[in-house]
Order: structure tokens, then C-alpha cells, then sequence
């Protein structure tokens, strides 16, 4: 994006979400729960699917559902048949991103109702564990023989992170601690646990050095919904509109191998593109609540730091300090994030957009953060360390 | 915001390129795309790039992380759809017209001479509790049985899919990347696959790469002084339950094509289009697509075709390629094909038999067992 033009037709703003329970083990199909969270979703804006001119499907690798060209599969459950319906993929980022497409597909003037489903059902993917589809998302020659899985490489960049920072396994796991306590107030979580101490985290069971159990989240079953619309159709459907203000995405080479694993750059740079089509130029203090994309406990402060919303290293401080807390200065996944709530890939990104929906309306109940919120943040990341998906909404 | 093709570069269309791996095929195709848009240099002008593919055809999960570097995109806007190459123009043109960006590149590569079990891997695209447990041996089997469906419901004969194979070889021969297009290639002679159809009924597969470059009017003019204007773009999923689709009309090619020439306020398509590239995967599929995309009315296009109607030099010439049946099924790269051939024969690079090359509509449907198709309107 090169930033010649900002001035757009079409202002697009989101008028319903969904959310299904995030469970392991759901008995739905890949399809009802797709319908469940867009039903909820067009129930919330007042609409039926009549009303829908487009559809966005956001689905992770298509071997957790198992099934081949997942979108066609999907798009029926996701409300798209005899609709152009389109499916848009960047690996653990896609759940952001279907807002993203959802966007132009609107601001372009073609579409002025669209509704964007992501969808993920990872329990029944393979055996023993889901993780084994991730035996086959490296390079066939040069990586695949190593056998190598996605903890490995994530625990790399914790330790870079821990290192480059100075910062303790303590300080990492405040972050597993809060959101898995703001999970108890969240209607679909997976994983409340409203007594959780530092304490448990560093006992519990080490899965690849410095990862352990409790640093990282679930796999889950589950699907979210957004509904967007043009100014003038929302205007029509509700009075409380939530402005999709910046959108913004960036893509890595595919060499992880050499990448700066203490910093992710390409968050940055997609931050730096949305917050330039927002006009925010202090995020740290004109975002009121943020959802970054918290799969493991340092993804958090990874991403923090990547957005802006605190400098390099900075971020444990703040979550120490309780800047971070739901009544804290700088709210950070009031809703429980992936570690709490749970993360169905694609699902768990488009829950973050759909939390911030509902904090800028201040319909979150129980997660609703102190502080007056008048822009909020999702983001999320994905592929080989490589993806970052950002969208900032507001009033 | 008017939304033009500034250069196009492919690669491959060989049933087997054994000596380039997927992102060399792609590499090759955007470096001819980028000199074709006037040497654009992709670090520099490109605003965002978009892949086309799917997972069990690369053998990759999450295939879309290899996606950036070989574009020349790593560390810009780069996402992947989950659909064919035209799926991914009509992606490009929407961002485009939304006014945030104005150069977007558009990839799609297949290689399915890599996939040892092609059938197995079509057949994980249905239904896992509906379908899945009939054990499909070939999926050919389904296109068999819309394809009977269609010839009974609007009379049409096998001489007729003859004819259809005869035009597709006989247009292919002069399309240099055509290589299965062979005059011997008499279909009554081939052995049936799936009744009605024959194995020369059936396209064969291809490794390719094509690469498009989309820009707006307001930049389009740096990059190529002979734009070729996508003035509609659309597509359409009729249903995923195959049990429930229509089985005698292709419902997603009307849809996909009413929606595209809305856009390009053709009213009147079989008078207002000059030449169509459309899908003929399957040989019956040509007639349905001709008639889907308001191009002959419904079951009238067999007369057409025996009348010489959509031949080279005829009214409307379709498939001047020879379409897919001559140039083979290149998995998701098929709608960037028949869009890459239309825009060579519009610029006047590829010479054809065609009276008006100034407008032409461009159609790619998703094969078996997939409803959806894509429809793109190109005008000079």
C-alpha cells in the first residue's frame, strides 16, 4: 500500500457478530457451527440472509476440517450459496484478515451487505493430536526431513524474546494468568480458570523448553461471524455503528530462519499501514482496548510491542505494572484471548474483531473494560512467523 | 475507478515440468508479467499480491506461507485465496476500486504431475458424511451424470460433444501452449470413461503459472500504453450439497456472468460480446457454459456450434484457445488461462479469426464437485 490515496467512497462499518462456544470435541459439523455464529450474527444486525449480497469464509489449513477446497464446503453453512462467496487464507492470521477482504468488498461499492464467517474444528483433524497437521506446513526439502513441529520453532522465538528482553519466565506467565481469569466472564470460553497462579504456569507440564502447558492455548471447535455494511446501510440497520477505521496486513518471506525472532516486523508494518488509514500516529494512547493475538503467553507482549501499544521490551513492564489488566490504562484481551476463550485458528482471530465490536458498542458485559472505548485493535499472526493482520475500529 | 490488466507473464503449460519447482514456475511467470507491465518493479510499485490456490493440491498445509518471496512480496501485503486465478481478479479489482490501492498482483500455479493420487484428493473435496462414504473410484463419474442429465433434458447427442472436440483440437493447433491439441484426437475413437463421457470428453491435466498485474485507471498508463479493461468481475457458489445441485445447468455460470456483465452494462451479451474463453474441462461443459453466459439460449448452443457459430471466424468464436480440452487443466492457475489467452488476441499478439476482439468474456468453473464459477468481462 503506498498510501497515494486515502479517500475512500465508502466507509464501512460492522453491524452484528457472532460467536459460538469454543469447545474441544464439538459435536456440529464444520458447517452448523459456521451457521450458528453467522445466524447470531445477522440476528444481532436484524437481518436475514436475504439481505446479504456477499460472502467471506476465513478458514485455517484444510486438513483440520478435512476436507478438500474447505470453502466450497463451508459456504453453504456459511450462508453463501447462490452468493459470490470468496475464501481468503493467511494461515493463524486468516481470522483478521476476513474482516479485511470483507472491507473492499464493501468499500468498493459491489457489495453493500456482506457477512464474514470464519470457521475451524480442529479435534477430530488427526491423531493423536491436531498438531500433527503441522507436520506438513514446512518446505518438502529442506525442512520437512527434520520433522520439525510448530512448538519447536515458537519456543525458539520465546527464549530469542526472553533473552534479547531480559525478561523471566514470571513476567511471561502474568499473561497467562490474566487472560485466563478475564476468560471466566466470557460466554463461550474453554478455558476459565479464575484461580490461576504464576505458580501454576511454571509447574505445569514443559512441552519444548521454555514452553509449557499453561503458556499456551487450547485447540478448539468453533466459528465467529461479522457483519459489515456501507455508511448508508448501516446507518439504516443500526444507530450504533462500529467504524472499520484501518486495515492493514503484511506478509514475511518464508525463511523464518532468518528473521529477527525478538521483534516481529511484519506486525508492524501491517499496524503502520492501518493506523496510517486511521490517522492514529500514538497508538499507545489513542487505542482505548486491544485484542493482539495471544496463542502463547509471549505472543502478547511480542505483539504489543509490534503494534506500538508498547516499546521494544517494554511490554512485561506494563503487564506487570497492570496497565494491561481489564480496568488497567491500556486494556489487553479483556475478553480472555486465545488462552482463555480458546483458539479454533481462523475462529479465534475473527472472535478478537467481534470482542472489540462489542466493547465499542459497550455491550461486552462482563468483559467490558473500565475505561470509556472509543478505538480499539484486533490483530492476529500466523503462517511461519510471517503473517500479521491488523483492523482498528471505533465510533 | 476503472479497473485495467497492465501486464500478464505464464509459465509452463507442460503436463509435466520436471525441472522447476512450483515457486521457480511462478518466479518465471511474474517476471514476464513485470516486463510485460513495463518492466514494473515489484519492491517499488506493487501494492499488494494475491495467490490462488488450495492446500491438497500443493501437498502443503498452509501452503499460502510460500506464497510472498518469488512475487517479489515478501514483507508487503500478500494473501492467498482459497479459489480459481479469476476469483483472485475479481479480489484485485475490488481492492483496487475501494481506492486504497492501485497496483495488484494477481498468481496462481499448479503442478498437479506432482500429485500421485489426483482422484483421492478431488474426492476429499465432498462431503465427508453425505458423500464421502459412496467411495467414488472416479470423480469423472459426477460430471458423467450432469452431463446425461444436460444431453437428456436438451437433446443433445454424442455427435454433437464430437463436434465439440473437433473445435477445441482444431483452435488448439494454433495455440503455441496447446499441447494436447492433435487432429487425431477423434473422440469416438477413445474409450468411455464414465458414460457418456469419453476419455477425449475429458481434459487433461497441466503444470503452469500465470501472473496478472491489475492496476487502476489513475496509474495504469505508467506501466502499459494498451490497457485491457476488466469492466466486470464476478462469481457465484450455487451449493455445496451436491446431492441438491442442479444437475442439468450450470445455476453458478449464470449467476457468476449476470453479475459480471451488470457490472459492465452489457445488456444483450450474444450481441455485445466479440469472442468468449469459457470452461471445457468436459466437452459438454463448453455448451453449458456458451448458454450460462447468455451467449445462446438454453440448449440452443449445440445447433450454434454444428453451425459454426462459436468456431474461429464464426458470430462469437469460443475457446480460440482451444480452452482446456487443448491446453489442459492447470488446477486453480484454469480461469488465469483463459483470461491470458482473451488478452493476447484483444492487444493483437496472438493472432485469431475473430471480427470483434474488443470485448470478451472470460469464464472458469471449479471442476467436480465443486458449484462455482468465475466470470470476467475484458474490454479494450
Amino acid at each position: 500500500m503506498t498510501g497515494r490515496n486515502l479517500n475512500f467512497k465508502h466507509r464501512v462499518a460492522a453491524v452484528g457478530a457472532g460467536l459460538t462456544l469454543f469447545r474441544s470435541r464439538m459435536l456440529e459439523t464444520p458447517q452448523e457451527l459456521a451457521w450458528l455464529a453467522a445466524k447470531q450474527a445477522l440476528d444481532e444486525a436484524g437481518l436475514t440472509l436475504k439481505d446479504i449480497d456477499c460472502v467471506v469464509i476465513g478458514s485455517a489449513p484444510d486438513a483440520f476440517d478435512g476436507v478438500h477446497m474447505k470453502g466450497e464446503y463451508l459456504a453453504e453453512g456459511a450462508g453463501g450459496i447462490h452468493k459470490p462467496t470468496v475464501r481468503v487464507y493467511v494461515g493463524g492470521a486468516t481470522g483478521v484478515f476476513v474482516p479485511i477482504a470483507a472491507w473492499w468488498h464493501v468499500a468498493s461499492g459491489l457489495c453493500r451487505r456482506v457477512l464474514a464467517v470464519a470457521e475451524e474444528k480442529m479435534s477430530h483433524a488427526a491423531r493423536p493430536h491436531a498438531q500433527y497437521v503441522f507436520r506438513y506446513i514446512w518446505d518438502p526439502i529442506v525442512e520437512k526431513p527434520l520433522n520439525p513441529n510448530l512448538i519447536w520453532i515458537f519456543a525458539m522465538e520465546m527464549h530469542r524474546y526472553m533473552h534479547k528482553c531480559g525478561v523471566k519466565k514470571e513476567d511471561v506467565a502474568l499473561v497467562s494468568v490474566k487472560n485466563k481469569r478475564n476468560a471466566c466472564g466470557h460466554p463461550s470460553a474453554q478455558l476459565c480458570m479464575p484461580n490461576i497462579t504464576v505458580d501454576d504456569v511454571l509447574k505445569s507440564e514443559v512441552l519444548v523448553w521454555p514452553v509449557q502447558l499453561l503458556d499456551i492455548s487450547p485447540t478448539s471447535d468453533g466459528a465467529a461471524a461479522v457483519v459489515l455494511a456501507s455508511e448508508e446501510e448501516a446507518r439504516r440497520i443500526t444507530d450504533t455503528p462500529v467504524w472499520i477505521k484501518g486495515i492493514g496486513w503484511t506478509l514475511d518471506t518464508t525463511h523464518w530462519t532468518n528473521r529477527d525472532l525478538a521483534y516481529p516486523e511484519y506486525v508492524r508494518r501491517a499496524a503502520e499501514m492501518a493506523y496510517r488509514m486511521a490517522g492514529i500516529d500514538n497508538p499507545r494512547k489513542q487505542i482505548d482496548v486491544a485484542e493482539p493475538y495471544d496463542p502463547f503467553d509471549y505472543k502478547e507482549l511480542h505483539h504489543m510491542e509490534g503494534l506500538g501499544l508498547a516499546k521494544k521490551c517494554e511490554a512485561p513492564v506494563l503487564t506487570r505494572e497492570g496497565v494491561t489488566q481489564r480496568d488497567g490504562d491500556l486494556p489487553i484481551n479483556p475478553s480472555g484471548g486465545l488462552l482463555g476463550v480458546g483458539n479454533p485458528i481462523a475462529a479465534a482471530g475473527l472472535m478478537k474483531v467481534a470482542e472489540i465490536f462489542w466493547q465499542v458498542r459497550g455491550e461486552a458485559g462482563e468483559r467490558q473494560v473500565k475505561k470509556p472505548v472509543y478505538t480499539g485493535l484486533a490483530q492476529a499472526w500466523g503462517d511461519l512467523m510471517q503473517a500479521g493482520t491488523v483492523v482498528v475500529m471505533g465510533i | 475507478m476503472r479497473v485495467g490488466i497492465a501486464g500478464v507473464g505464464w509459465f509452463g503449460f507442460q503436463p509435466e515440468i520436471v525441472d522447476y519447482s512450483f515457486r521457480e514456475m511462478v518466479f518465471k511467470a511474474a517476471q514476464r508479467a513485470y516486463e510485460d507491465a513495463g518492466g514494473l518493479d515489484p519492491r517499488r510499485d506493487a501494492d499488494a499480491f494475491i495467490s490462488c490456490q488450495e492446500d491438497f493440491w500443493e501437498g502443503i498445509s498452509i501452503a499460502d506461507e510460500f506464497a510472498p518471496d518469488q512475487l517479489g512480496g515478501a514483507m508487503k501485503p500478500v494473501y492467498t485465496v482459497a479459489g480459481d486465478g479469476l476469483q483472485c481478479v475479481g479480489q484485485a479489482s475490488m481492492m483496487i476500486k475501494s481506492g486504497l490501492f492501485d497496483v495488484v498482483v494477481v498468481e496462481s500455479h499448479g503442478k498437479p504431475s506432482d500429485i500421485a493420487t489426483l482422484n483421492d484428493v478431488m474426492f476429499t473435496a465432498t462431503d465427508p458424511i453425505s458423500v464421502r462414504p459412496l467411495g467414488l473410484e472416479n470423480v469423472h463419474a459426477v460430471a458423467a451424470l450432469e452431463a446425461r442429465s444436460y444431453m437428456s433434458k436438451y437433446g443433445v447427442s454424442e455427435d454433437h460433444l464430437d463436434a465439440v472436440v473437433e473445435k477445441a483440437h482444431e483452435a488448439g493447433l494454433r495455440n503455441p501452449r496447446a499441447v494436447y491439441a492433435s487432429l487425431d484426437r477423434k473422440r469416438s475413437s477413445t474409450p468411455v470413461v464414465a458414460d457418456p463421457l469419453r476419455e477425449a470428453d475429458i481434459a487433461r491435466f497441466v503444470d503452469a503459472a500465470v501472473v496478472v498485474v491489475l492496476a487502476s485507471e489513475r496509474v495504469i498508463r505508467d506501466y502499459t500504453d494498451a490497457p485491457v479493461w476488466v469492466d466486470g468481475a464476478w462469481w457465484s457458489t450455487e451449493i455445496s450439497t451436491l446431492e441438491l445441485h442442479d444437475w442439468s445447468f450450470p445455476v453458478h455460470a449464470r449467476e457468476a456472468a449476470d453479475g459480471a456483465y451488470a457490472q459492465a452494462k452489457i445488456a444483450d451479451p450474444a450481441k455485445e460480446v466479440g469472442f468468449a474463453e469459457v470452461d471445457n474441462r468436459y466437452s459438454f461443459k463448453e455448451l453449458q457454459h456458451i448458454e450460462a453466459l447468455r451467449l445462446a439460449p438454453k440448449g440452443a448452443a449445440k445447433d450454434l456450434l454444428a453451425d459454426g457459430a462459436f468456431c474461429p471466424g464464426g458470430r462469437l468464436p469460443v475457446n480460440l484457445s482451444g480452452g482446456a480440452l487443448a491446453e489442459g487443466v492447470p488446477l486453480e492457475v484454469h480461469g488465469l488461462a483463459r483470461l491470458s489467452y482473451a488478452v493476447g488476441v484483444m492487444r493483437g499478439e496472438i493472432k485469431a479469426e475473430v471480427d470483434r476482439a474488443d470485448v470478451a468474456v472470460v469464464h472458469s468453473w471449479r471442476g467436480v464437485p465443486t458449484t462455482t464459477s468465475a466470470v470476467t468481462v475484458l474490454r479494450l
